[in-house]
């Protein structure tokens, strides 16, 4: 390896950055990883006495529920990620592009769900979902995660449309481009690393709602986290500790995908305001 | 090449005090190259786009060879739109911004290719086919713009304050262009400018628009020779409005017993002549001739401004710096104003 290829041009800041995600964000999983694999491990001992592969192999094996809950979760996540886009997208472009009488009450409004807590919001709405029928169903699930994943795709999506020229719409309609082709060939290249972004937070904050799928899914609609609870409150840590680490895929390699593209965006930007 | 008509059209906004667009109904002739000239907020761009059909009109209808296209969307149109500030898609080359209009039609792929190329040709774009928009000068960002529509060989090309991004060099080089392409080009073209003296350079005619209401349709010298009103003359740069009475084929002003020229029209009460046609004469005696005393003298280059007065009222010409070199401020002199330079105006 050719010395100094690597890392010793890098100036101390970025050091101190890496060492404090790794201590930060890495490190911790370390435990559950560890835990996935013990067989016994008490204090004051560091490392366990001894190792078992018993809770991977409930993890899949077929009478346990974690294979077809990560699938659940999974489809939920993706459900509330498409329908806060679908939802997103349009508002977000009211807000960026548009100015209107109460646009600050409606951003108000739209951040709320982040400030109350989800357990109110959640007791009230349970009475609603009911009367809909929807309580108990994976729908309502769906439907009810978008009460913390739309705040996120909105905001997203409004900073995008605000750096965004309608104009450049108008000229492709002029230019022979019907609507559809007008929104695949200019709309959509423009903001796609903001959709990106968006749906990458409405996902990931889907994907770990807990109170929101236990109270609306009248604890039927079993998802990941709510199998994470169970398991953790009944002390089983090996097994908590191979489910976290299943958990934490998802984010880990959406993250590692929207890297790509959080780096691609400010080339999109800049183009952007080239328009 | 069409012919376009727009008939009693208007676009009014909630709110707005008064229409955008009021009551326009003018004739576009077919393969003409004119200029819709007005100050911003004159409703001309509005005009433009409800041309385009990316707004329609509150009232009023629209007619390209005497066929209504208000029912047709801004893609099945036979008008492309150029915005002013050229709008190329960034994320899209040289090449494939001047083939989008093809695309969005399926075009064959080697067909696409080969009119873009012959395209990027006649715009002098070679070598820049795999640029992308930024990194383009604003000339060249100007001709892809003009490219990516004329590709589309559309009957009528509308062209939005086309050369106001550019340096005046620039435009000059573009406005050249622009009158060779609309040689080239069976196509009618309709650009709106705020610049008078853009408009007179380059369009066969030219719609004034003041206030959302079309003030006069001329051509370019008839601005300057037949104003219809006061601020029509005005915006054209003339200076000199004398009150007066009209008596036959005389106006009778302060400055005497004015002959007029055959053709003023009735019922004019303002006498209007334009600064550059007043002349400076040696002796009394020709027609339209009086004396008038110089208040001010101003250098302006390849003209000289005097300010001057006669029986109380001012006046202004324009004048060679060579016929002002012995001319000194409270001096009297000789004016005349040749009956054929006289209008009048209500």
């Amino acid at each position: 390896m050719a010395p100094g290829k690597n890392g010793q041009g890098l100036p101390t800041l970025v050091w101190f950055s890496l060492a404090l995600l790794v201590t930060w964000l890495i490190l911790p999983l370390l435990p559950l990883a560890v835990w996935s694999v013990s067989r016994s491990w008490y204090f004051p001992d560091l490392l366990p006495s001894a190792y078992s592969a018993r809770a991977w192999t409930y993890v899949f094996s077929p009478t346990s529920d974690i294979l077809p809950a990560l699938g659940r979760t999974a489809l939920i996540a993706l459900g509330a990620t498409f329908l806060s886009a679908l939802v997103g997208l349009p508002a977000g472009r009211a807000l960026g592009l548009y100015q209107f009488r109460g646009k600050a009450i409606v951003e108000l409004l739209i951040l709320a769900p982040t400030i109350v807590p989800g357990i109110a919001v959640a007791l009230g709405l349970h009475v609603v979902f009911l009367k809909l029928g929807l309580a108990g169903t994976a729908g309502g699930v769906v439907i009810v995660h978008l009460i913390p994943t739309l705040p996120y795709m909105v905001l997203v999506m409004a900073g995008i449309f605000s750096n965004y020229n309608p104009d450049a719409e108008a000229q492709a309609r002029s230019l022979g481009a019907g609507y559809f082709q007008t929104f695949y060939y200019v709309t959509l290249p423009a903001i796609l690393p903001g959709l990106l972004i968006g749906s990458l937070f409405a996902f990931l904050v889907s994907w770990s709602q807990y109170i929101l799928t236990l109270l609306i899914g009248s604890g039927r609609v079993v998802t990941l986290p709510l199998l994470l609870f169970n398991f953790a409150s009944a002390g089983r840590n090996d097994i908590t500790g191979a489910i976290s680490i299943i958990y934490i895929l998802p984010g880990i390699l959406l993250l590692f995908l929207g890297a790509r593209h959080l780096t691609g965006r400010n080339r999109t930007l800049e183009n952007l305001k080239q328009i | 090449m069409t012919d376009v008509t727009l008939e009693k059209l208007t676009k009014s906004y909630p709110g707005a005090d008064r229409p955008a667009v009021d009551n326009i109904s003018i004739d576009i002739g077919s393969g003409s190259l004119t200029a819709l000239l007005g100050p911003s907020a004159s409703g001309k761009s509005t005009v433009l786009k409800m041309i385009a059909g990316l707004l329609s009109p509150s009232s009023g209808d629209i007619l390209f060879d005497g066929r209504s296209v208000l029912r047709q969307p801004p893609d099945k149109r036979d008008a492309v739109l150029v915005f002013q500030e050229h709008l190329l898609f960034p994320y899209m080359t040289v090449a494939e911004n001047i083939g989008f209009g093809l695309k969005m039609r399926r075009r064959p792929k080697d067909e696409i290719s080969s009119a873009v190329d012959g395209m990027m040709e006649l715009m002098q774009l070679d070598g820049l086919a795999a640029r992308k928009p930024n990194q383009l000068s604003g000339g060249q960002q100007q001709r892809v713009a003009l490219a990516r529509a004329l590709v589309l060989r559309p009957k009528l090309l509308l062209l939005d304050e086309p050369f106001s991004s550019l340096d005046a060099n620039l435009r000059v080089e573009m406005q050249g262009l622009l009158r060779t392409l609309h040689a080239e080009f069976d196509t009618t073209m309709l650009f709106v400018t705020h610049d008078q003296e853009e408009a007179v350079a380059l369009a066969d005619s030219i719609a004034l628009l003041l206030d959302g209401k079309l003030r006069q349709h001329d051509t370019p010298d008839g601005f300057y020779a037949r104003p219809q009103d006061r601020s029509v003359a005005t915006f054209f740069g003339a200076k000199n409005f004398i009150e007066g009475q009209r008596q036959a084929g005389i106006f009778d002003c302060a400055f005497g017993q004015i002959r007029l020229p055959d053709n003023a029209p009735v019922g004019g009460h303002t006498l209007t002549f334009r600064p550059e046609n007043v002349k400076l004469v040696s002796e009394a005696g020709g027609i339209n001739s009086f004396p008038a005393i110089i208040k001010s003298i101003q250098f302006l280059g390849s003209q000289t401004r005097l300010q001057l007065t006669s029986s109380d009222i001012r006046f202004e010409a324009l004048v060679s710096p060579f016929s002002a070199a012995s001319l000194q401020s409270g001096q009297q002199v000789m004016v005349q104003l040749p009956p054929e330079v006289l209008w009048l105006v209500p």
